[in-house]
């Protein structure tokens, strides 16, 4: 496959550790423009380390990452957010006993327009919940009776839903997704993948990261080989099958030399 | 093949998730409505503990007077239970409230009298002291990461000693203030609706009242409508997701405490016009009584639940049985022990409001 010339997501050289523990070492990572690159590796390999580097959620000690070719700092997820990041992270990052539509915009509440909004500082609920709905509605998710219900109350792959939601409404440069079907039985599981394919055919990349190979392999346009907390190789889906994949990642197999 | 073992071991260890079904019995919705609306059941508690009194005591105690005179008796209590709630939402605590009121209130009277600033001034100095206590808590436990439990507790005695040491245990008289700052007892100045020709009986209300009443409606205004209440509900239920949705955390919890410190001066302001003098040794029981009012007004003190109003009734309610049990004649400890009971009971009924998630 050819690539158009800069990627939109790199990273370079990125090293994070915890205490003794080298999550990750020198890694380095590229999506391209509209494209689905899966992240696959062993429980432990750092995969949710490197997406939280690039998402704002921990600050590497070492390394760069370049969003459409500018070097970028991110300090905490608002500045990723603010540069059209959106992710799903494994645990969610919910507030359970707030409602869904309070989840949907928490950090980026919107005020009701005029005074009440500028001096009052009242947030504008009607239009948050209307725009919750609409997110949903579009994600085939409302079997959800109450925009006003507590997130705790929704089972788990609603939940994830609105959680999936959420980063799609949001993200326009890239979205990452950190295991987002892990919890989900197979009819959600397939929501979730169609969502994924909406959301690239919109022409925003994504950055999924999953066990499930079945799922990467029908979805994913390049797939990121992690391992020991760096990039072991990247393939292409339709020159390796699944069980080539696994054994990358475990180490059974050594990787291909061209990357 | 390999790929496949792999992949549905994955699958089974996180489980298979499905929507929940409407199935519903009574208890159920009645759960489901107190999870929506925990305010409730303080509200309800209320109304039958003023209903059986009534009852009792027929109009000693079902009385306009009577009615008004336990909001006079609530006022600091209910003051700093509305800012104890801010800091229990963000599943912290605030021990060292009732030292914050009692330092204000000293700075207020001392700056005034000893060094002859302004009282207006000094009331202002007193109010920016108290923030500024309240700040401090905050930073050590945003910044710090130190448990609120153990920083208001060093912070309550530093206070309190702080207290002594500044005031020289030296009590302003009332007589004293009534002369030459009047302002200090602002809060204590009482006015009547619907008194007899001698002024006696009717609804008495103080400033004081109006300030817990308006502090509680401006909180619970901010709790729900604004973005910054938001943020306090979702750093109390779980710091971690709220920073990764962009909440920032320590700006919150800061708020939250400076926000404590400063209601607690207003309490500590209160607390002169409602004894009249500025002694440093008042105001020594608000930190536990704040905190009962809180629990009995159905806030978790696991954080993230709850609501101002479910504390406002909570404190009356505790005013409800301190005037009702008195008016009857029982002995005093009666109160302590159906408060006990109270507090018991309201933290069950918020175990089991919290398994509504199950
Ligand atoms: N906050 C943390 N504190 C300490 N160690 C951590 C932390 N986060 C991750 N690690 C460690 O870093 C390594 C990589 O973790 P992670 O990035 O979560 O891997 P993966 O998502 O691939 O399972 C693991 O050894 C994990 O224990
Ligand atoms: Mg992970």
């Amino acid at each position: 496959m050819t690539q158009s010339s800069t990627p939109i997501l790199q990273a370079r050289g990125l090293v994070k550790r915890y205490g003794r523990v080298t999550a990750l070492d020198q890694c380095d990572f590229d999506l391209h423009a509209g494209e689905i690159v899966a992240v696959i590796g062993d429980n432990g390999a750092g995969k949710s380390s490197l997406i939280k580097a690039m998402s704002g959620a921990v600050v590497p000690d070492e390394g760069e990452i370049l969003l459409e070719g500018k070097p970028v700092r991110f300090n905490t997820p608002t500045d990723a957010r603010a540069e059209g990041i959106e992710t799903v992270y494994q645990t969610l990052a919910m507030s359970p006993a707030l409602s869904i539509a309070d989840n949907m915009f928490m950090g980026r509440e919107l005020r009701k327009p005029g005074w009440r909004g500028s001096v009052l500082r009242q947030l504008d609920r009607a239009r948050m919940e209307q725009i919750s709905r609409d997110k949903l509605s579009e994600l085939g998710l409302m079997t959800i009776q109450n925009i006003n219900q507590a997130v705790e109350t929704l089972s788990g792959g609603q939940r994830q839903g609105v959680a999936v939601a959420r980063a799609a409404a949001f993200g326009s440069k890239v979205i990452i997704l950190d295991e987002p079907t892990a919890a989900l039985g197979v009819k959600e599981s397939r929501r979730v993948l169609e969502l994924i394919l909406d959301v690239r055919s919109r022409g925003i990349p994504i950055v999924l990261i999953s066990h499930n190979m079945p799922h990467v392999f029908e979805v994913a346009d390049r797939i990121h080989v992690h391992r020991l907390g760096k990039r072991l190789c990247v393939i292409d889906p339709k020159d390796y099958t699944m069980s080539d994949a696994v054994a990358f990642m475990t180490g059974a197999k050594d990787a291909p030399l061209a990357a | 093949m390999a790929s496949e073992n792999y992949e549905a071991a994955s699958n089974r260890a996180e489980g298979v998730a499905q929507f929940g079904e409407s199935r519903r019995g009574a208890l159920a919705k009645l759960q489901h409505a107190l999870h929506v609306n925990p305010a409730l059941v303080p509200l309800f508690v209320l109304l039958v503990s003023i209903a059986v009194f009534g009852l009792l005591l027929g109009s000693r105690f079902f009385s306009p007077f009577a009615m008004t005179l336990i909001l006079q008796q609530v006022q600091i209590v209910g003051i700093v239970a509305a800012a104890q709630s801010l800091v229990i939402l963000t599943a912290g605590i605030d021990l060292s409230v009732g030292a914050i009121a009692v330092i204000s209130s000293v700075i207020m009277g001392q700056f005034t009298f000893r060094y002859g600033v302004p009282v207006e001034v000094s009331v202002a100095c007193g109010l920016l002291v108290g923030t500024a206590i309240g700040a401090l808590n905050g930073f050590l436990v945003a910044r710090m990461k130190l448990p609120p439990f153990i920083v208001t507790l060093g912070m309550w005695q530093i206070v309190l000693a702080a207290n002594f040491l500044y005031s020289q245990n030296e009590t302003i008289r009332s007589q004293a203030i009534e002369a030459e700052a009047p302002l200090l007892q602002f809060l204590g100045t009482t006015f009547k609706i619907g008194a007899d020709a001698d002024g006696r009986g009717g609804a008495t209300f103080t400033y004081g009242v109006i300030a817990m009443v308006l502090i509680v409606v401006v909180l619970a205004y901010a709790l729900r409508q604004t973005a910054w209440g938001r943020h306090v509900y979702a750093v109390g239920d779980d710091p971690e997701a709220a920073q990764l949705s962009g909440v920032n955390v320590n700006r919150t919890i800061i708020s939250v405490y400076a926000l404590t410190g400063f209601i607690c001066a207003i309490a500590g302001w209160a607390l002169i016009g409602r004894i009249g003098s500025v002694s440093p040794t008042s105001g020594q029981l608000l930190n536990i009584e704040s905190i009962t009012a809180v629990v009995i007004g159905g806030i978790s003190l696991f954080g993230g639940r709850g609501s101002i109003a479910g504390t406002f009734f909570g404190a009356l309610i505790v005013g409800v049985f301190t005037l009702g049990l008195r008016l009857a004649g029982a002995d005093a400890q009666w109160t302590y022990l159906l408060i006990g009971v109270l507090i018991i009971a309201a933290v069950a009924v918020d175990q089991w409001i919290r398994k509504v998630s199950a």
